[in-house]
């Protein structure tokens, strides 16, 4: 009986989602000591507006990850998206709806040509999304004719999209609304990702893609839906983006992509697909958040986040190839 | 033994350049396990593949519960009620027991997975089979013997009628096995047709009740396991025309000195406690079935592969081989079975592939020297009759045969006096095959010394001066060229050794 609850215990801390949150609170502890200004309600709220576009965005990458994949478009690509749909409310007068609506689609379109490329045409995952990376990167400049797009602001009309993420009480206190909407959204995808067809695939493609095959299953659709998802979660995330930047610049967002996969790999989802968490990431995505917003505080520079961030993405993936090595020695069958 | 459940009349079918079934005959019972037994290549997995619709027959009819049928994929076998427990197993690792059971037919509720009654129907399947899976446990933690378990539930969960197991002991353990046979056995209870193909004579005995033998594509005959003889079996399986005489006798003289000496080898499971010597200038056959453990044994003795225990001697001394590096050092070179993978680099010239193992020699300064590497490359592929415009070709360009001999080139350069031939013509075409054929006999004349690993007995019993004969990672046997015949070799090569 005790055995088999040490053992439990000991589980709960080899698994990456339990002890990415033991890093998350440890972090915030640890600023919050040694700043006092981090621990003002401010702080909060600036981390939190940062962060839901990271967190859409490693929501989305997750499922690509898992099938072994990634999708290194996401972060030109939101911006892309930002980009148009701020443009089309700016310069051709449609409601701001519409231009969130164009960032999805648009989103949508760029995940399925990812999908395509990879699942159908066989092209390796890095080349064929660096090569939308590029093409969204491009694609925003021209769509926007290279000028800069500011999106209402919050006293402007159609401002109104600002409190999907924020509410400002008559008090000027600051609700950050945007992490309820987070919460759920992991919460459903996290349902998606253990509890459905679609899911389940993705995760039986990336641990055993002949297999998955052999078993009768559409895989081509699939991994397609895979890429089409992380599109759609990309479009979702130039909403906050356009809400948290007030004039975005074409030809930025290259390695914001980056630092959501960071986040989804520190969160436990293997680099080399077949397992991993929509929590985990949700979790991991924060650590890297708490370590940006974090260090100036404690009086390092925001490029040692980046260190940092490197140093415990090696540190992960470390565990993750020691843990597969283990199983293979001790004779288990890892495939 | 039931009534006829499935029968295959006259099944042909043709690959470019091989004729792989020849009208081929066979019928298997409700009730009754079947073996499917014959050499490499006799095509045993073709035909099953013919009849589980991974490949499609040129002609022929197969009649399946009193039916003409014709499956285009392996689903709809299944759908019929015929199913496949491939060698390979088919895991997703990362999945449960149950997730994989049911894979691509979940039980659904709503737009939910329903895992809990995914967990039960395991637990129904696994009571029906008296095994004891954890459904929930995660694949890839359950050892291979219970992954092949419930590559079985996941078998029989499909209402199937026919059950075909392709070597499915080959990585099992003798408990493993005991379970399996009384897996298969409470099967046959349940008026299943079970088709059994495997290597292993005893098995056979063991468990099944007819054997149909294969040989080169053709049918051989089929016989009531119980009223025949191992020695019945193995001559069905070997009676074919020589078209090449075998060798006479031994060209290597008896005080030969020993230039390899491999003293109880072991590395993991394909090689148990192997000894042999090599003499200078002898061509030394390995000859057995596949997983028999040579290959494992050769790279083993070439440091590809760790060795547990045992020790190699060149000219009586004692050496350290733990990596190629050590055996190229110590005038060793192999000639791998998969050429494309590790021999050579298909996509650079033929004189880059020949100085590649010892490019030290061709180094001026910090420079490649052009020059002598490419006179060294044009002095071999004269010396070998390779065909090339050439030494600037790619190697991709090249015929198989003639890839081998860039291979052997190499090793040439490098001055390696043991060559280690891992199936020297597979995929290569007849008229190159008696071309590699007297090269290795020159190289031999000329005091080389090779190991050849071969799985064409013509070719073990045409090229070899002595054949060393392995069964299931242990060595079962040495014969001279002058004893050997084709009944005593795979005797051997099929012996179960307890």
């Amino acid at each position: 009986m005790e055995k088999t609850k040490k053992k439990s215990v000991l589980s709960l801390f080899s698994n990456q989602k339990y002890i990415v949150i033991l890093v998350v609170i440890l972090l915030a502890a640890i600023f919050m000591i040694a700043s006092a200004d981090f621990r003002k309600y401010t702080t909060f709220v600036t981390l939190l507006d940062m962060s839901y576009y990271y967190v859409l965005m490693g929501i989305g990458v997750a499922f690509p990850l898992i099938t072994g994949g990634v999708d290194l478009s996401i972060g030109t690509g939101m911006v892309c998206y930002a980009l148009v749909g701020g443009y089309l409310v700016r310069n051709a007068g449609v409601p701001v709806i519409v231009g969130i609506l164009v960032a999805l689609l648009f989103g949508i379109g760029i995940g399925a040509l990812n999908g395509v490329l990879v699942a159908v045409m066989d092209l390796p995952a890095f080349l064929a999304t660096l090569c939308t990376c590029m093409i969204t990167r491009g694609l925003g400049s021209l769509l926007t004719f290279k000028s800069t797009v500011p999106w209402p602001t919050d006293k402007q009309p159609g401002g109104w999209f600002h409190t999907i993420f924020k509410i400002t009480l008559a008090n000027n206190t600051k609700i950050p609304l945007g992490f309820l909407w987070v919460i759920i959204l992991t919460i459903i995808m996290a349902f998606v990702l253990k509890h459905t067809k679609f899911g389940r695939y993705v995760i039986a493609i990336g641990s055993n893609k002949e297999a998955t095959i052999l078993s009768g299953i559409n895989v081509k659709f699939f991994h397609i839906m895979a890429y089409v998802v992380c599109g759609l979660f990309a479009g979702l995330a130039a909403i906050p983006y356009a809400s948290a930047i007030p004039t975005i610049q074409p030809g930025t967002g290259a390695g914001v992509e980056l630092d959501a996969i960071g986040g989804a790999i520190v969160g436990g989802v293997s680099a080399t697909g077949g397992s991993g968490s929509i929590e985990g990431t949700f979790f991991g995505v924060y650590v890297i958040c708490l370590l940006k917003v974090g260090l100036p505080f404690i009086g390092l520079q925001a490029n040692w986040q980046q260190v940092i961030t490197g140093a415990i993405l090696i540190g992960t993936v470390m565990i993750d190839i020691v843990k597969k090595r283990r199983a293979v020695a001790t004779g288990q069958a890892v495939a | 033994m039931g009534e006829e459940i499935l029968r295959m009349e006259e099944i042909d079918k043709s690959f470019p350049g091989v004729h792989a079934l020849d009208h081929v005959h066979f019928n298997l019972n409700r009730g009754e396990v079947h073996a499917l037994m014959g050499e490499n290549g006799a095509g045993k997995s073709t035909l099953m593949k013919v009849l589980t619709g991974i490949y499609s027959k040129d002609s022929g009819k197969i009649i399946y519960e009193g039916k003409e049928v014709e499956f285009h994929n392996t689903r709809e076998a299944q759908d019929a009620g015929i199913v496949i427990v491939h060698q390979e197993l088919n895991m997703v690792g990362d999945l449960t027991v149950a997730q994989n059971i049911f894979i691509g037919r979940e039980f659904m509720s709503g737009i939910k997975i329903n895992d809990r009654k995914m967990v039960e129907e395991s637990k129904k399947l696994f009571d029906r089979l008296h095994i004891e899976i954890n459904p929930t446990e995660k694949m890839s933690n359950l050892t291979v013997g219970k992954q092949q378990m419930c590559e079985i539930a996941k078998a029989i969960s499909h209402e199937c009628k026919v059950i075909i197991f392709d070597e499915p002991s080959a990585a099992l353990t003798e408990k493993e096995i005991d379970d399996l046979f009384t897996i298969i056995r409470d099967l046959r209870e349940q008026n299943m047709g079970i088709i059994y193909i495997s290597h292993r004579m005893d098995e056979i005995k063991v468990i099944t009740d007819r054997v149909t033998v294969m040989r080169d594509g053709t049918y051989v005959g089929t016989l009531i396991t119980k009223d025949c003889t191992k020695d019945d079996i193995v001559k069905m399986m070997v009676g074919r025309v020589i078209y090449e005489q075998p060798k006479e006798k031994s060209l290597v003289p008896d005080d030969a000195p020993v230039v390899l000496k491999v003293d109880h080898l072991n590395a993991g499971k394909m090689v148990q406690d192997v000894s042999f010597e090599l003499h200078k200038g002898e061509i030394l056959g390995f000859s057995g079935l596949m997983g028999a453990g040579r290959t494992e044994t050769a790279r083993a003795v070439f440091g590809a592969d760790p060795k547990q225990s045992g020790d190699i001697y060149i000219n009586g001394k004692k050496v350290e081989i733990n990596s190629p590096e050590d055996a190229v050092h110590h005038g060793i070179g192999y000639l791998s079975e998969d050429r494309k993978r590790y021999g050579v680099v298909v996509q650079k010239s033929i004189t880059e592939n020949s100085t590649l193992a010892c490019l030290d020699d061709y180094i001026s300064g910090i420079f490649i020297n052009k020059a002598k590497e490419k006179e060294a490359a044009e002095t071999y592929i004269k010396e070998l009759d390779t065909k090339t415009p050439s030494a600037d070709q790619l190697v991709v360009n090249l015929s198989g045969g003639n890839q081998q001999k860039i291979v052997i080139a190499k090793w040439l350069v490098k001055n390696c006096d043991i060559l280690i031939f891992d199936e020297p013509t597979r995929g290569i075409d007849v008229g190159a095959k008696n071309e590699i054929y007297k090269l290795m006999n020159r190289l031999a004349s000329e005091g080389k010394s090779i190991i050849m690993i071969s799985s064409e007995m013509q070719e073990i019993l045409r090229m070899s001066d002595r054949i060393v004969i392995m069964c299931e990672g242990k060595k079962t046997g040495e014969l001279k060229i002058e004893e050997a015949t084709q009944e005593k070799i795979m005797d051997k090569a099929t012996r179960d050794i307890k």
